[in-house]
């Protein structure tokens, strides 16, 4: 069963009632649903189909954050062979909101990194929402530092809500783990890809998606701050959150046209946490697009593409 | 509430009450509660005289106490695209730029300057937090770049004063971007073996810490100076307790292995000059020898307007 979002109620409600149809069915053997249950089938499709015409961005924000979206580690088994986990940053601890090591995306070895935010209680705890610490920023650079030594891709998977916000994470250096993972990112003579596949939340995502190609699936979003923490500070109210989603411009749609972002990856109706596979494989699809898009250009130009892409950022505005 | 009201008559009001003196000769030091006379507290580079507490000073002021002389050349910075996102929160964006361009009398929240410092040559970038917040959008980016290409140009070290809320909300992913944008421009500088030392005042926080203000072969803050990624209230709210006293200060961060050094305001000057040479390989500064700062807004006025001549200063390199 999908959890439902609240603006997605009409739907529960009909797909509620083609589930009820076929329970009873199922007890009752000379009952015949299928036509009914078919028929509120089309109905739910309508309105999947109706609501995620044009989510709104708050809309998104939500699809976005959805439970049951498809997180890195369920990329990470799909999309690649021999994975083999690297953990800690040699300093103090290993953060398990961020999750990566060597692997093999057809048959190519790389280095894939990943923010992972858990599927259930017990993990969703344990990867800490996903918010890293600087442990985590700290592996990531490390593991950046080996792919670049040996020569490996990188693949990042943006998924994270921000940086934590901590006492000891702030005490160990937050704002410098970040400021240097960015600056890995930067410095790096080897390809680097990186897909935002749910919450690319502030600083906690750059960190990751400073890249030579960015890619965000259709309903993810990427932000300077959360719509209630900007709300909260420039609307006074945090139950804002709707207006300051929409003026945050934090859609791949808008991103893509403020040439942040190089490519949408279309999700499958209703969002990828409705199948989970094909939003998988075409995630899969485009990161072998983007590695084969730079697999002909040595380090210098792969540092200097990086280079020209953020200088160069911004310079158009959304209306052009 | 109409437009007479609104508009007509604070413009009325704004040509009658334009006056040469300050609006108010009194500062209250926000930390002891001192009432402190305007001159005293300028004299004192708006450091409290009684309880040392460091107060805000705009990039003008700084860099007047800064370069010798207090004279000092401005660097040209390209004005981004005004409002990229056509972004309206309760206001409209361009609204609260206007307003804060005609409170500051600066036209964004970073200066950027050339000059002497203990007959060092640098190149300097100062934030602005009266200018919404500091904080960092395209324009601050823009400043950084151009500072660290003319540091690079002119093969001198950039000395940069942070203070900001983070990142400019209003410009959105643009300003995010600001991130990585700056981190190339200090990855010129560090490859042309140019030091880039950054001074962290009251408060860095958000995205310019996670950046540029992380990133310097020496970093120096002003005492008690606020230094964070998230701010003291988000942790509370976050984990739920108390903070010690003291959390986030540059003490703190001095403790904890971000910082090297906390200095005040008025040693400053001496500090920087004493790096600097060491870093660049040059003799100790003559002190005796330097011209006093002079503290007059009119030497570096008389200055700025040749700020559209480079010339003059491009060839002492």
């Amino acid at each position: 069963m999908t959890q439902y979002m609240d603006f997605e109620k009409p739907l529960a409600e009909i797909e509620g009632k083609a589930e009820e149809l076929r329970a009873l069915a199922r007890t009752n053997e000379e009952m015949d649903v299928t036509e009914e249950a078919s028929a509120l089938d089309t109905k739910a499709r309508a309105i999947l189909e109706e609501l995620y015409k044009s989510l709104s961005p708050w809309r998104k924000c939500q699809v976005a954050r959805h439970p049951e979206r498809p997180h890195c580690k369920d990329y990470i088994d799909a999309l690649f062979t021999e994975y083999t986990p690297l953990a800690g940053d040699r300093n103090f601890a290993d953060d398990h909101a961020v999750m990566g090591g060597l692997a093999r995306i057809k048959d190519t070895p790389v280095m894939v990194i990943g923010h992972e935010k858990g599927h259930d209680t017990k993990s969703r705890i344990e990867r800490n929402f996903g918010m890293a610490r600087p442990e985590g920023y700290r592996k990531a650079i490390r593991l950046m530092d080996i792919a670049h030594r040996f020569g490996l891709p990188v693949v990042t998977l943006v998924d994270t809500p921000g940086a934590y916000p901590g006492k000891g994470a702030e005490e160990r250096g937050q704002s410098e783990a970040i400021a240097r993972a960015t600056e890995k990112c930067l410095q790096i003579g080897v390809p680097l890809v990186s897909v935002v596949i749910g919450e690319g939340g502030s600083g906690g995502a750059v960190a990751f998606a400073t890249a030579n190609r960015v890619a965000m699936l259709e309903h993810s979003v990427y932000s300077v701050i959360s719509p209630e923490g900007c709300a909260s500070i420039l609307w006074k109210d945090a139950e804002k959150m709707r207006e300051a989603a929409e003026a945050l411009r934090l859609t791949a749609q808008d991103l893509k046209k403020l040439g942040v972002i190089d490519r949408i990856i279309p999700e499958p109706l209703g969002g990828a946490h409705r199948d989970a596979e094909t939003s998988i494989a075409a995630v899969g699809r485009a990161i072998n697009d983007m590695l084969s898009e730079l697999s002909s250009k040595d380090p210098d130009a792969l540092i200097a593409d990086r280079r020209t892409k953020f200088l160069n950022l911004g310079s158009q505005g959304l209306a052009a | 509430m109409n437009w007479i009201t609104n508009y007509v008559r604070p413009r009325i009001n704004s040509i009658f009450s334009r006056r040469e003196t300050p609006d108010n000769l009194w500062t209250k030091c926000p930390e002891c509660g001192t009432m402190l006379f305007h001159r005293e507290v300028s004299d004192n580079l708006n450091v409290c005289t009684n309880c040392d507490h460091h107060m805000h000073i705009t990039p003008r002021d700084r860099f007047i106490a800064l370069f010798d002389g207090g004279t000092f050349t401005e660097v040209a910075v390209t004005a981004p695209e005004p409002d990229p996102l056509n972004f309206r929160d309760q206001k409209r964006y361009p609204d609260r730029l206007r307003a804060a361009q005609k409170e500051t009398a600066e036209a964004e929240a970073m200066l950027v300057a050339r000059g002497d410092l203990g007959r060092t040559p640098i190149v300097a970038a100062a934030q602005d937090f009266s200018f919404m917040a500091g904080s960092m959008g395209m324009y601050v980016g823009n400043a950084i770049i151009a500072a660290a290409r003319e540091a690079v140009k002119l093969k001198r070290p950039l000395i940069l004063f942070s203070a900001a809320g983070g990142a400019r909300m209003q410009e959105g992913i643009l300003s995010l971007m600001q991130m990585p944008r700056t981190t190339v421009a200090l990855q010129m500088l560090k490859e042309a073996g140019l030091p880039y030392i950054v001074v962290l005042t009251h408060p860095t926080t958000g995205g310019v810490t996670a950046s540029y203000a992380m990133l310097g072969d020496v970093h120096i803050a002003e005492p008690n100076a606020l230094i964070c990624f998230a701010g003291p209230r988000v942790i509370e709210q976050t984990i739920r307790e108390k903070l010690p006293e003291g959390f986030q200060r540059a003490e703190y961060l001095l403790d904890h292995g971000m910082l090297d050094r906390v200095t005040h305001r008025l040693k400053m000057r001496d500090e920087l000059i004493t790096i600097t040479r060491m870093l660049l390989n040059l003799p100790p500064a003559v002190r005796a020898d330097l011209p006093p700062p002079d503290k007059t807004a009119e030497a570096a006025e008389a200055v700025l307007e040749e700020a559209a001549d480079p010339a003059p200063d491009a060839s002492d390199k």
